[in-house]
């Protein structure tokens, strides 16, 4: 087990050596002199040149990545071409507003799915099971920025419940914070787990008709027994597989919900670093998303190796 | 108590009138019987004969979308079984009644280790105290099934035990709490046969120990002699026949129960030296009567004139497959397997040659080589002409034309998207031929012609057709492109036996009349005894001995191999006098 672990540790590190590599390169082919760019349309070649010099864009390029790289490894992203301020806090902010946000998302899809997933399984053949699919498939189709809109307007403008947006740090004023949570998490939430329900669902329809589970209702379990005790344990593991492919969509595409909410996260600061051509920046929030999808990836991998015996030992030479 | 059906006082279990239908179609119908305390009743019958049906009914487990009439009781238990509702009904699971399933592998929990699942029967019918006197108890019993170093067993996963411990592990936690009656669900069938016998022998041991009942059901009808007292016959859902293992396979009285005899006997061969099959069983004699008349040379397959001749067809050189596992030091080198360890042989054309070995004794990745479906790691192996070690595709072409195979499951093998005519085709479009499609459409039909299929058969897809018809369909796509080896892994393990011999004699026939060189690989001795001139017999990924068929048989030289020529159960001798 811990060498499987040590493996996927292993990998994770070189992943991420080659995505730097990767978005170091990605950037540099795009058109573009980010000295050019900064100094305006009618700088002189001298002012572009001072500029490229102070930027040290007018180094070879492995120069360049590796001022880059061994910032990176300090938590430094160097200071932005077009706003000249330090990107790293900022960054620091987004990162963490973002993650909380897609993490609570994600937690209140899940703590939903499950549950109506399995309701939906067990009863496939009935109306309640019926209803609960469609209710997903329905979901499915209602775009989370629209979710949001309905219920600002509803439960923001309306009752009057819930602030209609803005952002506030937990540490300054946590019920602010809170309160302003509730909707774009719920907004987010919503496409999330009417996704995750029909996985769930497919998941533990197919552990239903699992020869253990006939053998725990041949020991005396009851129907629902048998499916805890030792069907959910085994439908865990493709649906481990969807969230963590959904959880790294998430971080991205919270975007929109970012936007209807007035909610400063990465997805805003990609958007409009990209709308700047504000070239560090992009590359760092690129940098920033991919590390956090290889972080989930592997904490799913390691989440597998737990739950799983049989991949513990896997046979991999078999062809 | 000269009779295991006449009994005194109350019976174990009474069924009577049992009746299971899906909507409309009855799948059982009007089945009574009852089984004395300790009795061991086998239930036969084919695949869809309603045998499996019947034992999930008695354990409540039936599919809500059928519909179960009749009644049942059980000693001990006041309510009607089949109306008690299933939360009494789950008072008896796993305490009064228990049952052990065919595939071990998929019937135990595979995140959780066995030791855990053999405890769990106990805690949920708290017949011990604490979940740690459960764990002790666990251990206990998986010494009793004879689980070798029961403590770290306890501990293992299903997927790091054998089959055949698997299987012991199911039989430890059937039998966990003394339960009145065990329901055994073919349980060796998917096991080795040297396994097979051994796990057979411990269910007789246990349930004789334990004064249990036991209703058994196969399909096998020498298991069945081998374990049991008393007989039921199913045939689609009806009872044909009960009674007395000794009247039974000696006097059956219906035409059916022969016909079932005739064609899982498979030492007896009629006048043209085939096998008996369900339409031709009315000349059958059962073996009881048969070794008491005399020792009829029928046995055995028959004489054929033509001797093989001439050079190797198939000529194998210390062929090695190696295997790498992943690691299980971060460091440590990566453990190698070995498939296949300097095996050799040389095949001439015409031979019909038998592997035989168990599972993991490397037969299948043998035929895989030859088939060039694999490489060898090492060695060299000539197939009509084609050195398969480091060919590349294009060098495999003539091979492919030369080599077809059957494969054991007629389900997987057949694509379900294609029609049966284009299945049968397909070995025709290789580069090469020069068939257009008239031609092709020609040759579908007289290869359905010769595998006995209708014509229409050409236009429907593969899951319109039986277990047994498939593998016709499969043998037909097999010789349609005339080639001169024939290669089955395992062609009838997968069939019930009335269509197993026929299979079986239309794979001897179609040897004869295409003069194949055939290769097979199996499990069961008996099919290999009827088919093959020679035998190779594998274990471990090494060829320990090879020979003659019946000096095989006969004599083998190999310690293993009289292992294996012992643990098949093969019905005359199931039936031969018990001392």
């Amino acid at each position: 087990m811990l060498v499987r672990i040590a493996g996927n540790l292993a990998r994770f590190v070189l992943s991420l050596l080659a995505a730097t590599l990767a978005v170091f390169a990605l950037m540099r082919v795009l058109p573009g002199d980010p000295a050019a760019i900064a100094a305006g349309e009618n700088a002189t070649p001298e002012v572009v040149a001072g500029l490229a010099r102070q930027f040290g864009t007018d180094r070879p390029l492995p120069v360049q990545y590796w001022d880059w790289f061994s910032g990176l490894w300090r938590g430094d992203f160097g200071v932005s071409y077009v706003t000249r301020t330090d990107i790293s806090p900022l960054v620091a902010d987004k990162v963490q507003v973002s993650l909380i946000l897609v993490t609570l998302a994600m937690a209140l899809a899940l703590a939903l799915a499950i549950p109506a997933g399995t309701i939906a399984a067990v009863r496939h053949n009935r109306p309640s099971g019926a209803v609960i699919s469609a209710a997903s498939q329905l979901g499915i189709a209602i775009p989370g920025f629209l979710l949001g809109i309905v219920l600002v307007s509803f439960f923001a403008l309306r009752l009057g419940w819930l602030p209609a947006n803005g952002w506030v740090a937990p540490g300054v004023d946590f019920a602010g914070f809170a309160s302003r949570l509730v909707l774009p998490v719920i907004a987010l939430a919503g496409v999330q787990s009417a996704i995750l329900v029909r996985y769930v669902r497919s998941a533990v329809l197919e552990v239903m008709h699992e020869d253990y589970l006939r053998t725990a209702r041949a020991k005396g379990l009851s129907p629902l027994g048998a499916l805890v005790r030792h069907g959910l344990r085994n439908a865990a593991i493709p649906v481990l597989t969807v969230t963590s492919v959904q959880f790294s969509a998430l971080i991205i595409g919270a975007v929109v919900i970012e936007r209807v909410f007035v909610i400063p996260g990465l997805g805003s600061m990609l958007l409009s670093a990209v709308a700047n051509r504000d070239l560090l920046t992009v590359q760092s929030v690129v940098m920033v998303l991919v590390a956090l999808t290889l972080v989930v990836n592997l904490l799913v991998d390691v989440l597998y190796t737990i739950v799983d015996p049989r991949i513990r030992a896997a046979a991999q030479g078999e062809r | 108590m000269s009779e295991g059906h006449e009994f005194h006082g109350e019976p174990l279990l009474r069924v009577e009138n049992l009746g299971i239908a899906a909507g409309s179609t009855p799948l059982v119908s009007e089945l009574s019987f009852s089984m004395a305390a300790g009795e061991r009743i086998g239930l036969i019958g084919e695949s869809g004969s309603g045998k499996s049906l019947t034992a999930t009914a008695l354990l409540g487990l039936l599919p809500e979308e059928l519909a179960l009439t009749g009644s049942a009781h059980l000693r001990g238990f006041a309510p009607e079984l089949f109306t008690a509702g299933d939360k009494a009904m789950r008072g008896l699971r796993g305490d009064e009644i228990s049952m052990v399933f065919q595939e071990p592998l998929s019937a135990l929990n595979p995140l959780m280790k066995v030791g855990a699942q053999v405890a769990e029967v106990m805690l949920v019918h708290r017949t011990v105290p604490t979940r740690a006197a459960a764990q002790r108890r666990a251990v206990e019993l998986l010494a009793s099934v004879k689980i070798p170093d029961p403590a770290q067993a306890a501990g293992a996963y299903p997927h790091q035990l054998s089959g055949g411990q698997r299987q012991r592990v199911m039989i430890a936690m059937a039998l966990a709490n003394d339960p009145q009656l065990l329901l055994a669900d073919e349980p060796t069938t998917a096991l080795d046969v040297t396994v097979q016998s051994q796990v057979l022998e411990l269910i007789s041991a246990q349930v004789r120990e334990r004064g249990t009942g036991l209703l058994f059901i196969t399909h096998d009808l020498a298991v069945v002699a081998n374990m049991c007292t008393r007989v039921l016959v199913l045939n689609k859902g009806r009872l044909v026949e009960s009674g007395d293992i000794d009247t039974i396979f000696t006097a059956p009285a219906h035409p059916y129960t022969r016909a079932l005899l005739a064609a899982s006997d498979i030492s007896a061969t009629d006048a043209r030296g085939r096998l008996f099959t369900v339409d031709t069983a009315a000349g059958y004699v059962p073996p009881a009567l048969r070794t008491e008349v005399a020792k009829e040379p029928a046995a055995g397959a028959p004489e054929r004139s033509v001797r093989p001749a001439g050079d190797g067809l198939i000529t194998a050189t210390n062929l090695g497959r190696t295997y790498h596992r992943a690691r299980i030091r971060a460091f440590g080198p990566r453990p190698v397997v070995k498939a296949l360890d300097g095996v050799g042989f040389s095949i001439a054309a015409g031979e019909r040659v038998g592997i035989v070995g168990e599972s993991g004794s490397g037969k299948t990745t043998l035929l895989r080589i030859l088939a060039g479906l694999d490489a060898p790691s090492t060695g060299s192996a000539v197939v009509a002409g084609t050195e398969v070690a480091g060919a590349s595709e294009a060098d495999l072409a003539p091979l492919r034309r030369q080599l077809q195979i059957v494969f054991q499951d007629p389900m997987g093998s057949l694509d379900p998207r294609m029609k049966v005519a284009d299945i049968i085709a397909e070995p025709l479009l290789v580069p090469g031929h020069k068939l257009d499609a008239r031609g092709r459409e020609a040759a579908v039909h007289r290869m359905l012609g010769l595998v006995g299929l209708e014509p229409e058969s050409a236009s429907r897809y593969p899951h319109q057709f039986s277990g047994g018809q498939r593998q016709r369909i499969s043998i037909a796509r097999a010789l349609v492109n005339r080639p001169s080896i024939l290669v089955a892994d395992e062609p009838v393990s997968a069939l019930d036996v009335s269509v197993r011999a026929q299979v079986l004699n239309l794979i001897a026939d179609l040897v004869d009349e295409y003069a194949l060189t055939l290769l097979m690989v199996s499990h069961d001795l008996s099919v290999v005894r009827h088919l093959c001139d020679r035998v190779i017999v594998m274990k471990d990924g090494r060829i320990v001995e090879t020979g003659d068929t019946e000096q095989i048989y006969n004599n083998p030289a190999h310690p293993y191999t009289a292992q294996l020529v012992a643990s098949s159960l093969e019905l005359a001798e199931e039936l031969a006098p018990n001392p």
